[in-house]
């Protein structure tokens, strides 16, 4: 059982703290993928849970172990780094066994675990070329490979598909996801791609300026957002935003929208405003789609005319943009027909759907979720 | 009339043209490195002295190669050479590497601290000789001064004069002059080395031991075989040092190889033996130079896998 343990983990560089008290449990197996911007301090959470960075303050447990004071060799863990950091002057056999033979297994048990590594991973012809002599995914499944060996506690993955093409990042990506299906140990992935975060991880750890923002199942964060910034970064294209007040209507709170637009509250959000409040609207462009031309089945809707100015074609669907008062907004077309020039298009808003965030604090009206599934 | 026109035009054509550009160049090069070296070469066949110019033209085949393979000190100069080579250049890689590592770990004052690293080789290696001639003298030398001071002796140590101590001295003056060569190399090579492979090194459970060993050593060999190279060529004709110090002396002890030739070619005035062992010493030189390649070549495999 190897659970990580990060309490209030604090990064200072001199006087510059980069990463701010963070809590954050992770379980047994669990896949876990920290995102954000670069800057976000998602590497530097990684390397201080790899050993590789000293931490300022703070606890961090992996199993029951503390390991705040431990260098990395003595954690057990392996790490896939984003530039593969492959030996340069050994063979792939050689970078595979290297970590058995520094623990001095005997030669019998390293071939064995090695060829099973290089099994899982194709990587039989390839045994005695130099790193050198290997195309970027090759390399990348060396490193693969050289974690996989050690059977470690945790895995750590720094970017490690960001150096290659996006063809075989898709490929490496299902293959990691298979790899965790296998080997069932804990995983701790860093990415700045919220596409990988939401297809691999259990749970995701969105992260901003030293802080996390958010965390839970891919669902979870890509359908409550905690706040404006989770929104805008999960979820593409990203989420519409409509700023607004709420007023009195017919007896009913609504929104007034610029550009004369005005929808009610949703229902679930109606006790979590007053009148008088600046909001923020979050609408995904897939609930913003024209007449006869979105999902079915998506409850209370709200009509408008909007004028189409670009649309982008995908094949299964086109993307539209349009401008609600000074805002740019994209929606979403299924089945989709060509829009020649500017089209005026009746749009349908999925009022259930739609996300609502205090203008000031960019918090969600609704609260935040607990962090678990 | 017309051939000359000929020639002419034919000097004239834009093919030609580097050629001829380039011909000045050529015949100079021709006069002053391969006339001489053919020369040098055809008077190691002769009993050639530079007192009876009429010897140059008496061709007596291998017969000084035959009396310098059968000459015992001229084996002894070989072999004291190949014996100095071997430690100077190893205790300068070792004091190199610790060097470099050293100023690789400093952020501040780096940039000073290389430069003054480089001054030993800006020092004409005669005067090099001489200041080390005074520091290991047995009378008036700094070392013996300082060693009775510090009461770590009472006797004068005898360092020019003893054979052995003589070529210790004589090694340490090479060194240090020419540590920073190696300090220099492997400095660059630290500082093009990547980071990942050694964080990588950690996490698969080396020590910072185990680390320098099997990553960061194998990682600057190639920088180390270029100084290698360098300076198993400058080494293996190292003359001026000892000439000045000990002038290979005592009795010979200190006898290397180009010191021998010179006394051989100028001394004993018997040029064209000296050329034969000149020849031979290249010989030694080529093969120095040949090994270091091999393993550099080898080591180029794998540079630039590291990515």
């Amino acid at each position: 059982m190897t659970e990580v343990s990060l309490q209030q983990v604090v990064k200072r560089y001199g006087q510059l703290e980069v990463v701010h008290a963070i809590d954050l449990e992770i379980r047994h197996s669990e896949f876990v993928v920290l995102v954000g911007p670069s800057g976000c301090g998602k590497s530097t959470t990684l390397r201080m849970i790899a050993g590789l960075e000293e931490i300022s303050d703070g606890t961090i447990k992996i199993g029951d172990k503390v390991v705040n004071k431990l260098p990395p060799r003595d954690r057990n863990i392996s790490m896939v780094f984003q530039n593969y950091a492959l030996y340069p002057h050994m063979s792939v056999r050689e970078n595979l066994g290297f970590g058995l033979k520094i623990a001095k297994h005997p030669e019998s048990e390293i071939n064995k675990r090695v060829e099973e590594a290089a099994e899982i991973l194709g990587l039989g012809m390839l045994m005695d070329r130099l790193p050198a002599e290997l195309s970027g995914g090759q390399r990348q499944r060396v490193a693969m490979g050289r974690a996989i060996v050690r059977n470690p506690d945790v895995f750590l993955f720094d970017e490690p598909l960001s150096n290659l093409d996006a063809k075989l990042r898709v490929q490496m990506r299902t293959e990691i996801k298979k790899l965790h299906k296998r080997v069932n140990n804990t995983i701790v992935y860093v990415t700045h791609d919220q596409v990988e975060a939401m297809t691999l991880a259990d749970r995701i750890v969105i992260m901003r300026d030293g802080h996390i923002e958010q965390v839970g199942s891919p669902l979870k964060v890509f359908d409550h957002p905690n706040n404006t910034f989770v929104a805008s970064f999960i979820g593409s294209p990203p989420m519409n935003q409509l700023s607004g007040k709420v007023i009195e209507k017919e007896g009913v709170p609504h929104i007034d929208l610029e550009g004369n637009l005005t929808i009610p509250v949703p229902n679930r959000a109606r006790n979590h405003v007053q009148v008088g409040q600046q909001v923020i609207v979050g609408v995904r462009p897939d609930d913003l789609t024209p007449e006869g031309h979105g999902m079915s089945d998506v409850g209370e809707i709200v009509s408008f005319d909007l004028s189409v100015s670009i649309s982008e074609p995908l094949g299964t669907e086109s993307i539209l943009f349009s401008t609600i008062g000074n805002n740019e907004v994209q929606g979403k077309m299924l089945n989709p027909r060509p829009i020649e020039g500017e089209e005026r298009l009746t749009f349908n808003l999925s009022l259930d759907r739609t996300h609502l965030f205090d203008a000031e604090t960019g918090q969600n009206v609704l609260g935040h979720s607990d962090g678990s599934n | 009339m017309s051939v000359l026109t000929n020639i002419k035009r034919k000097m004239f054509s834009e093919q030609a043209t580097p050629y001829v550009l380039l011909l000045p160049a050529i015949i100079m090069i021709l006069i002053v490195v391969l006339f001489p070296l053919l020369f040098s070469l055809y008077t190691s066949f002769t009993p050639y002295k530079l007192t009876r110019p009429d010897t140059l033209w008496k061709f007596v085949g291998l017969r000084n190669y035959e009396r310098i393979f059968t000459d015992w000190d001229f084996w002894v100069a070989f072999g004291r050479t190949v014996l100095f080579l071997a430690i100077v250049i190893n205790l300068e890689f070792l004091f190199g590497l610790g060097i470099a590592l050293l100023i690789n770990r400093i952020t501040w004052g780096q940039r000073t601290l290389r430069t003054i690293m480089m001054f030993p080789m800006m020092f004409s290696p005669i005067l090099v000789g001489f200041q080390f001639k005074f520091i290991f003298n047995d009378n008036i030398g700094l070392m013996n001064n300082a060693l009775q001071s510090l009461g770590i002796t009472d006797q004068a140590i005898p360092w020019l004069v003893d054979g052995t101590l003589a070529m210790g001295a004589i090694a340490f003056a090479e060194i240090w002059m020419s540590t920073s060569i190696f300090a220099i190399l492997l400095l660059a090579g630290l500082f093009a080395m990547p980071k990942d492979p050694l964080e990588a090194a950690q996490v698969d459970g080396c020590n910072a031991w185990q680390t320098f060993r099997h990553i960061t050593l194998p990682y600057l060999m190639p920088f180390a075989y270029i100084a290698m190279t360098i300076r198993s060529l400058d080494v293996a004709r190292a003359y001026d040092v000892v000439d000045t110090m000990t002038g290979g002396g005592p009795a010979g002890r200190t006898e290397l190889l180009w010191t021998l030739i010179a006394r051989t070619g100028y001394d004993s005035a018997s040029m064209g033996k000296a050329n034969a062992m000149a020849y031979v010493s290249i010989l030694l030189s080529i093969a120095f130079t040949y090994f270091f390649y091999t393993k550099l070549v080898a080591a180029r495999r794998y540079m630039g896998g590291a990515q």
